[in-house]
């Protein structure tokens, strides 16, 4: 049993985590594994640490898989959902109903009643959302068609939920009537209880309307004013407010809260926060799911499974197989390659976590027994911990020995369109750049800190996004590991050079091209190893010096010429003096020499126009010779 | 072996399907140096030294650019203007560029009867090329007759690589010392130097 306080308990948890996870990684594990392996270790059979509360820190722990669906959905664009309804309809519904339809069967076989049967077939035909997505994303297969299919039936899962859970009470097998389960933190009483049906499918889709119509007009106008008191834990607070929020909303209308986050995710993929809001949540969620897997770990039953190990264990495997075979077939079906259907089989044939929301659901509704349940959920956690293992296996063993590689074309339709630039600043030089860049075909992607700004030019259809680019994963959120090109063009000196520095830091192959305002903050950019320069004044200021050339008196031609030579030398110059800068002394008299230099050169250019630049237009040294030879 | 330096000209070379190809197999050769001077000198602002330093390194010279009124574009002319100086190129002490060989390499749109003194254009590529070509003579260089791609409108793929090919055969015959001899110098066109 656990001892002492919630600081205890985090302590525990927490150094768990620190110590088994980057082991895990390191032996290529995976992050999945090294938390559930650091749950059995500080749980009830080995260490003791926790005990029964692990149940509870599951229930909370939970919510990290709410978060991550809001997340996911924050990278669904509405018109990428749409073109994956089929998938979603077609291969989730195939995969839950001929799942659920074969395990109660063999459930019946073994001579339950059918409708404990179905209860446990609807049950175990759920995978795990948790695991699953946690584990494509770390392996960057989210992308994949495989990944995107396994994507797409989870997601029908999650749906399917709701209805189960409607029909579990209808299923209880002896005579009594079910009491209603209110309080394992799932399911407390909602409003729409006691509400004629149609009056609850009309506050249903009532929400679901709100928070689209929320997430559309509401909730940008909210979040510029919060990024305008610039406290960034203040946005970060308004960004749980709104998940808490919805999943609150959710539970209290009888939805599952995943669901509700994950629609008001994809209804804010478009705005401009979604970067911001995907940055804050980002922790929040990894911590929760990192506990929830702990959780599973601490939970694992061993004396259940030390009394029936040939049992248990026959179950695990038939439930890994049978739900492999089912999956494989439906991706065979929708003509899946190899290598995705090796994903999509392998990831999702395990039981999922919704097994212990349903299982307490229907031991409650009489309509399993816990004789029954218990050894099912120890089944349900043991392929669980298989899923990793078997996708490492898939990864390392399988997929290298039999998979084909799928030509890369195919894939690219479902990967989101990167930009290949980057601008930081939207500001004066910015928003050229970007015009620019725009009327030639390329499109950037757009980073600014000013709220109005943003706004503004957002609804000129530009995507631009709220953040400040020198935190480096607001650039890997923009796309700057992919990306090519970064431009900084932010107006403040300092904010220049953190953004060089974050960007040359995390994304070496970034080239960067850097907005500067005097010589001075130019050397400190130069210094550290970027080259590309752009004195924000430089240009305009010889094009001014060149017109009023020209308004003097002198040929437009030769003004023009001249700017070029300037530049030229003037860009030499500030080279050669940010690589002696560090020696002050040297400096000064270094620029004095060029100063002296520049002037003569000037004066030289000015007095004799291109007498030694453009000698193939000066007839002199040709009469000097045309007149020797009318001597000879 | 013999250094060939290509200066190519064409101020808009995204739309050129036929100079785009040529230039990519120019640019696989050994020994060969591909200058493409609209990608150099954006602003027209031609560094002469820089130049004259390339030419010297060289032995063959070619102009590689698609005629523009019977000419050269705009960028080979300033070009001309500015790095042949005086005393350097040409004249009683310029003997820089003296005995290296000089080629153009063009492409026409029109097809190649349109270029003779029958045809709509009423002269020969070599005839409209007398002011390079005596540019090359006063600046003491051996002048080659043309390599010319004709029809550029409705060209085919197919000949394209054919015409590729052959200028591969001209740039390793140059490079070896062959297809300079007089008879070849004096003809029309070094087209008809190379067999398919």
């Amino acid at each position: 049993m656990a001892e002492g306080g919630f600081f205890f308990q985090a302590f525990v948890y927490l150094t768990a985590a620190v110590v088994s996870v980057p082991i895990a990684k390191r032996i290529g594990l995976g992050s999945v594994l090294g938390y559930i392996i650091a749950g059995v270790v500080i749980g009830p059979f080995v260490m003791g640490l926790i005990g029964e509360e692990g149940q509870d820190v599951m229930h909370f722990a939970e919510f990290g898989v709410v978060m991550m669906l809001f997340l996911v959905g924050l990278e669904l664009q509405p018109s990428l959902l749409w073109k994956l309804k089929g998938p979603i309809l077609g291969m989730g519904g195939m995969q839950v109903g001929v799942s659920a339809a074969l395990i109660t069967t063999i459930a019946l076989v073994f001579g339950l009643p059918w409708q404990t049967g179905l209860a446990i077939g609807l049950t175990l035909a759920l995978s795990s959302t948790a695991i699953v997505l946690q584990t494509l994303n770390e392996k960057g297969l989210m992308k994949t068609t495989g990944g995107q299919n396994s994507f797409s039936v989870l997601l029908f899962q999650d749906i399917a939920v709701i209805p189960i859970l409607a029909i579990m009470p209808l299923l209880a097998v002896s005579g009594q009537v079910a009491h209603h389960a209110g309080d394992d933190g799932h399911h407390v009483t909602t409003w729409v209880e006691g509400l004629p049906i149609f009056a609850q499918t009309g506050v249903v889709l009532g929400v679901v309307v709100a928070i689209i119509v929320a997430g559309q007009y509401l909730i940008g106008p909210a979040f510029r004013m919060i990024a305008k008191t610039r406290l960034r834990e203040l946005f970060t607070a308004a960004a749980l407010l709104l998940v808490i929020g919805i999943a609150l909303l959710m539970t209290k209308v009888g939805l599952s809260p995943a669901l509700g986050t994950f629609l008001a995710g994809v209804v804010l993929a478009q705005s401009e926060y979604r970067h911001e809001l995907e940055i804050d949540i980002e922790p929040f969620k990894g911590l929760l799911l990192g506990l929830f897997f702990i959780a599973v770990g601490a939970s694992i039953d061993f004396n259940l499974i030390a009394n029936n190990p040939g049992l248990i264990s026959q179950m695990v495997v038939a439930l890994v197989v049978l739900k492999f075979v089912v999956l494989f077939a439906i991706g065979r079906f929708f003509k899946m390659g190899l290598d995705n259907n090796l994903v999509f089989s392998f990831g999702l044939a395990q039981g999922g976590e919704f097994a212990f929301v349903l299982f307490s659901f229907a031991i409650q509704s009489n309509v399993i027994s816990t004789d029954i349940a218990n050894p099912l959920i120890a089944v349900v956690v043991l392929s669980m911990i298989f899923t990793p293992l078997l996708m490492l296996l898939n990864e390392k063993i399988i997929q290298p020995r039999f998979g084909t590689t799928e030509s890369s074309d195919r894939e690219a339709d479902a990967i989101e369109e990167k930009n290949q630039v980057i601008i930081a600043g939207f500001g004066r030089m910015g928003s050229t750049i970007g015009r620019f860049l725009q009327a030639n075909g390329q499109t950037a992607t757009y980073l600014d800190t000013n709220p109005d700004n943003v706004d503004l030019l957002r609804k000129m259809g530009l995507p631009v996004f709220y953040g400040d680019a020198s935190r480096h994963d607001l650039l890997h959120a923009a796309g700057a590991h992919e990306a090519k090109l970064l431009i900084v063009a932010v107006d403040s000196p300092e904010k220049t050079q953190a953004v060089c520095e974050a960007a040359q830091k995390h994304f070496p192959h970034l080239e960067i091209m850097a907005r500067t305002r005097s010589w001075t903050d130019s050397y400190e950019i130069l210094d550290s190893g970027i080259t590309d320069v752009y004195r924000e004044t430089l240009d305009t200021s010889l094009r001014m010096a060149a017109e009023a050339l020209e308004k003097l008196g002198h040929r437009k031609y030769q003004a023009r010429r001249a700017i070029k030579t300037f530049r030229k030398h003037d860009e030499r110059y500030l080279r050669e003096l940010a690589s002696m800068r560090h020696d002050q002394k040297q400096l000064i008299s270094g620029a004095r020499e060029r100063i002296q230099d520049l002037e003569s050169r000037m004066l030289a250019e000015i007095d004799n126009i291109g007498k030694d630049k453009d000698l193939g237009w000066d007839i002199s040294t040709l009469l000097d010779e045309f007149g020797n030879r009318r001597d000879d | 072996m013999k250094k060939v330096l290509v200066l190519f000209a064409h101020p808009a070379l995204q739309k050129s399907r036929v100079n785009s190809q040529i230039l990519e197999h120019l640019r696989g050769l050994e020994n060969v140096t591909v200058h493409d001077l609209y990608q150099e000198y954006p602003e027209f602002d031609i560094d002469v030294a820089a130049e004259q330093d390339l030419l010297a390194a060289h032995d063959i010279i070619v102009f590689h650019h698609p005629m523009f009124w019977y000419s050269t574009p705009a960028i080979l002319k300033e070009w001309q203007d500015l790095v042949l100086e005086h005393n350097w190129a040409f004249g009683k002490d310029g003997n820089a560029l003296k005995d290296k060989m000089f080629m153009p390499l063009v492409t026409t749109g029109g097809p190649a009867e349109a270029y003779c003194a029958e045809g709509h254009n009423r002269f020969t590529v070599r005839q409209l090329l007398a002011p390079v070509e005596q540019t090359a003579v006063l600046c003491k260089m051996r002048y080659l007759p043309p390599y010319a791609v004709h029809g550029t409108h409705s060209i085919t793929e197919e000949q394209i690589a054919k015409h590729a090919h052959k200028i591969k055969q001209v740039m390793q015959g140059l490079q070896q010392g062959e297809l300079t001899a007089e008879n070849i110098a004096k003809s029309e066109y070094m087209n008809s130097h190379i067999t398919d």
